[in-house]
């Protein structure tokens, strides 16, 4: 346990010390995607590793975030904290009005009705002209500053708000493994009829887990919408980010703290170095990675990989 | 004695086939009740009404005076209703202890207390050399124990026991009944239901008896066993004939 804290304190010090060895664009870039999903991915892993409810809505709430706050910022002037935390609050909502009534639902039939979800959501973003349509939104460049959500020199503060996110991801799942709330959804996860003998409403935390990922993922969507400065429907109600967290989480290890940030660090460093590398001669060819991944995944390891380096844990 | 439990003319009907027809009786606290019946008598539906996994058809089921024939399953666990399930659901992939702290977090609602309590209730249930062991890997017949400590960890006021004993040997027959005498002795009303009569027979304050969905006999166990009704359900017409013309045993 005390080893294991350790561990944790010099991967912190790391992420920290890499933008001053890391001074191109790139690098930074990548470990901040790498973050970003981890972050999504965490939250994916609350209600489809712990609770056992795999969703392929999560996007959904990515899109929320980004757009909330970039329509509070071109629309009324409004800090994209502001509309961070409006994002937040909108995702909540669409997280409890989506969840009632799709928890009934059982197993494939959840995963179905998300994916549907994902795509209404798209398909409405796409024709709201309000909001940009089809064509999206163009962030204005304002002067940079922590206030304004825009650094244009460098991408350091960019990196470093996305340290604290992550981290924060971390603490709050963390907290959850270890809450009753954690217990019961592994439970649930394990044998919803002995759950239910024992006094647990199935709806009920499902639906605080739901939450939960909605909350975390959609912090992620302000996060992009303010480093991109652009966003359209395509980019961020995409059915492919939900099927990504999916399968970091998979890869990594469902259901444990560490997994989606193992699953982040071997599947995104993949997917944007063959985006740069193989550019768009080479479109397919990262798919074909993807799965290669996967089916080694699965064979040798069907877990995921995160046992392989914290050895004791569950 | 207060009245736990009582039910008035329950019904329960799939489709045109009615598993539970007007089954009326009552549970006083600190009983032990013991449910039986032939196969297919209707035992597992009446004990799933009870426990609200099923929703009675008719009738009304009073939990310490309060109506709860239509209310869900973890409302009723919630209420103080207990229960285990004839094909065991512990969570396979969880520890001993886990499990039964899931029981625990009803009342405690932190990690710690739940974990404190889980472990008092471990040791009253035998469990605390195997506190680590993954659920899975218990026998069945430790796995059946184990629903018993996650239910008991819940406070529950009112156990229901779905088979128990089937399928152990006698020993670990010997130990459930030791269990079910402990458990009543902490003040617990215990309602069991089993296909087999001799491990109920030594520890039940009085039996019920059904046979296709109505209830044929309630009364102590002694004058359950020389019951012609119940004779006749178990072994026959035949049989039941024959023996009305020996002593009974």
């Amino acid at each position: 346990m005390k080893k294991n804290l350790f561990l944790f304190f010099i991967f912190v010090a790391l992420l920290i010390a890499y933008p001053l060895f890391f001074r191109n664009p790139f690098p930074r870039h990548l470990l901040i995607m790498i973050m970003m999903y981890a972050v999504m991915s965490i939250g994916w892993n609350i209600i489809g590793g712990y609770g056992g409810q795999v969703s392929f809505g999560n996007t959904v709430f990515f899109g929320v975030g980004a757009y909330a706050s970039a329509v509070l910022l071109t629309k009324a002037g409004l800090s994209p904290w502001i509309g961070m935390a409006a994002g937040c609050v909108c995702s909540l909502a669409l997280a409890v009005i989506v969840g009632y009534p799709c928890f009934r639902l059982k197993g494939h039939y959840f995963a179905i009705a998300t994916i549907a979800v994902g795509e209404i959501m798209m398909g409405l973003f796409m024709v709201w002209d309000f909001v940009g349509g089809a064509v999206g939104i163009y962030l204005p460049i304002l002067p940079q500053s922590f206030s304004n959500f825009e650094f244009h020199a460098t991408k350091l503060p960019y990196y470093y708000i996305m340290l604290a996110i992550f981290l924060l991801a971390l603490g709050v799942c963390s907290l959850v493994e270890r809450s009753k709330l954690g217990y019961y959804l592994r439970a649930i996860k394990d044998d919803p009829d002995g759950a239910r003998s024992v006094g647990i409403s199935i709806r009920r935390y499902k639906l605080y887990a739901f939450s939960l990922s909605a909350l975390l993922t959609s912090i992620c969507g302000t996060f992009y919408a303010q480093y991109v400065l652009y966003i359209d429907p395509g980019s961020t109600f995409n059915l492919m980010i939900s099927i990504q967290l999916c399968i970091i989480s998979l890869i990594g290890g469902l259901g444990k703290l560490f997994g989606p940030v193992i699953g982040a660090f071997v599947f995104i460093p993949l997917v944007e170095l063959t985006r740069v590398y193989l550019g768009s001669e080479g479109q397919g060819i990262d798919l074909m990675l993807y799965s290669l991944l996967m089916i080694v995944v699965a064979i040798l390891r069907p877990q995921g990989l995160s046992g392989l380096f914290a050895r004791g844990t569950r | 004695m207060s009245e736990i439990l009582r039910l008035e003319g329950v019904t329960k009907r799939f489709g045109g086939l009615s598993a539970n027809q007007d089954v009326t009786f009552a549970v006083d606290r600190g009983e032990v009740i013991g449910l039986i019946g032939p196969n297919g008598a209707g035992k597992s539906t009446l004990f799933n009404c009870i426990c609200c996994f099923y929703r009675a058809t008719g009738g009304r089921i009073l939990f310490r005076g309060r109506d709860i024939t239509k209310e869900a399953p973890e409302t009723a666990s919630r209420m103080g209703i207990g229960r285990t399930f004839q094909v065991v659901k512990v969570f396979r992939e969880m520890s001993v202890l886990e499990n039964i702290m899931i029981g625990a977090f009803l009342k405690w609602e932190k990690t710690k207390d739940a974990n404190a309590k889980a472990k008092d209730v471990a040791e009253l249930f035998g469990f605390s050399a195997k506190l680590d062991w993954k659920a899975a890997s218990l026998t069945i017949s430790e796995q059946k124990r184990l629903e018993v400590a996650r239910a008991f960890a819940t406070g529950s006021e009112m156990l229901l026991l779905d088979e128990v004993m089937a399928g152990l040997n006698i020993q670990e027959v010997r130990e459930t009944t030791d269990l079910v005498r402990r458990l009543r002795d902490m003040g617990l009303t215990l309602i069991l239901v089993e296909h087999v009569m001799e491990g109920i027979m030594p520890v039940a304050d009085r039996v019920v008896v059904l046979d296709y969905g109505h209830k044929i006999a309630e009364g102590p166990p002694k004058e359950i066993v020389a019951d012609e009704k119940v004779i006749k359900a178990y072994l026959g017409e035949k049989y039941a004939k024959r023996r009305a013309h020996r002593p009974v045993v």
